[in-house]
């Protein structure tokens, strides 16, 4: 792994501090009264189920949603306050990638350095491109997201945010359709991060055995509550009969629910 | 009630994207690319299109004045009804109803998208404003190829009806005569009315495109519908603002 490399730069790592937040669309209540204190330098990861509100509380960090009450804050300064984000270097990985489609695989990359003028085009080529090799994705520079596989876009999401060699890292679904290699490869990438360059990450997932992997703690949501949160050995042995049941969900062959397919 | 609320909410909203818009007016140096490539988008391909309404346009203006004014032989008059009505009416309504159908549907789509795909946002987390680099250009560029295809379809309109004076028999004006007709009657004046008119137009279309773009929410069905709602308004608006900046200029 080269990534040390590639982000060689002192960082200052980001303490993300949330207090009492809720969020609600209408009647609909989607987070509620979240606590959650990100160490600076932190691997946290947060697993739940599908529509308990993990992307939602992610989207809240990354300044894209505002609660609708409580805080977030980035290293003390409250992300309802724009001048957060330009003292903050956030990056996120989208779920599905989010690629500029107008846009090639390079430019896609290469647009966060240009539009903040942080090097000669000359440097930002090299940089691209070696942050391309990375990922395995020398080859797709040229071409553009509509022609790349599901994978490949989320590789080419998870290159984009490397280049921006930012404080926080917030990956949502980070290896949903990757094959075993390349998930293991991002495992690697998200560790590598903080033990080399000392980023904050925040990831959400689904994948077991990546998040009890590469975690500092892990934090379960369910239905917009944190149910517990540990290390993820305390996890693992976590007696809640809902999160041994979401972490070990067993195939019944037989269940009498899908009976009437026969 | 509701219905009052949210129209007044996207009329601020309108409004604040034009002055955070402008508020990045610094940037322009840095993004030429961007505004050139806006100008060709908005003024090339939209070149054709105009080229061909307004040849027909001003050639049915003057077959509808040539066989009014043939019943008073007042057919040498066409050259100067054709010349003031493209000038100060049609050529601007006609090529911002084109741009609102052909490039405001066309921008909004793409926003929208950007939007539903959550480009926009992921700009946002870059640090990056859309209005900045997705709405300035495009404000910038209508505002320097709409004065160019108005005079465009003007001079192509006139010439549409000066073919149809000479060549329908019972019209029979020679084009000398509809040009002098319309050089006597023409003032720049004229033409520059018609062209802040075009502006207006233009512009209010352009920023409307952005603002329903960006503000989509929901899958991609929505995007449809605020294209439809994009053209819908633009088309109303328009012709309302066409009256008043028409009394304004009078």
């Amino acid at each position: 792994m080269t990534t040390a490399q590639q982000t060689s730069i002192e960082k200052e790592p980001v303490r993300v501090k949330i207090d009492n937040l809720s969020k609600s669309f209408g009647e609909q209540v989607i987070l509620k009264d979240i606590d959650l204190d990100i160490a600076p330098g932190e691997i946290f990861v947060l697993m739940g189920p599908s529509g308990s509100g993990k992307s939602v509380l992610l989207k809240h960090i990354a300044g894209l949603e505002m609660p609708t009450s409580g805080t977030v804050t980035l290293n003390s300064a409250e992300t309802s306050d724009p001048d957060t984000f330009a003292k903050t270097k956030i990056a996120l990985v989208f779920q599905a990638g989010a690629l500029f489609n107008s846009m090639t695989v390079f430019d896609n990359l290469a647009l966060y350095p240009r539009e903040h003028r942080l090097y000669s085009p000359q440097k930002i080529r090299e940089k691209v491109m070696s942050t391309l090799r990375i990922l395995s994705l020398e080859n797709a520079a040229n071409k553009h997201p509509s022609e790349l596989s599901g994978g490949m876009k989320k590789r080419v999401a998870i290159a984009r945010a490397l280049v921006m060699e930012p404080d926080l890292i917030l990956y949502d679904e980070p290896t949903s359709e990757l094959d075993p290699t390349m998930s293991a490869t991002i495992s690697e990438i998200i560790a590598c991060l903080k033990k080399e360059v000392n980023v904050t990450s925040i990831v959400v997932s689904h994948d077991r055995d990546l998040s009890l992997t590469i975690a500092d703690r892990v934090g379960i949501i369910m239905n917009g509550e944190i149910q517990a949160i540990g290390t993820p050995t305390e996890i693992k042995n976590n007696k809640d009969p809902l999160i041994t049941e979401f972490l070990n969900p067993k195939i019944d062959l037989d269940n009498p629910r899908y009976k009437t397919l026969e | 009630m509701k219905q009052i609320t949210r129209a007044l909410e996207a009329i601020g909203d309108t409004i604040i994207l034009m002055v955070r818009s402008f508020g990045y007016l610094g940037s322009i140096p840095r993004q030429w690319h961007r505004l050139i490539e806006q100008c060709y988008l908005i003024g090339y391909t939209t070149f054709p299109i105009v080229s061909i309404l307004s040849f027909f346009i001003g050639s049915v203006l003057a077959l509808q004045t040539g066989y009014s004014l043939q019943g008073f032989g007042a057919e040498s008059f066409i050259g100067a009804v054709v010349g003031l009505s493209m000038a100060r009416e049609l050529g601007p309504v006609m090529v911002a109803i084109l741009v609102a159908g052909r490039v405001g549907s066309a921008i909004t789509a793409e926003l929208a998208s950007m939007k539903v795909y959550q480009e926009v946002d992921a700009l946002k987390t870059m640090n990056i404003p859309p209005e900045r680099i997705l709405v300035l250009p495009r404000l910038l560029a209508i505002l320097i190829m709409m004065p160019v295809l108005t005079i465009i379809g003007n001079v192509i309109g006139w010439f549409g009806g000066a073919v149809i004076a000479q060549y329908v028999p019972f019209i029979g004006t020679d084009m000398d005569a509809y040009f002098q007709s319309l050089r006597a009657s023409v003032a720049f004046k004229d033409i520059f009315d018609g062209l802040v008119k075009a502006e207006v137009f233009g512009f209010c279309v352009i920023l409307i495109a952005c603002n329903i773009g960006l503000k989509t929410k929901g899958g991609p069905r929505e995007i449809g519908h605020s294209v439809t709602r994009a053209v819908v308004v633009s088309l109303i608006l328009i012709l309302v603002l066409d009256y008043f900046v028409t009394k304004a200029l009078l």
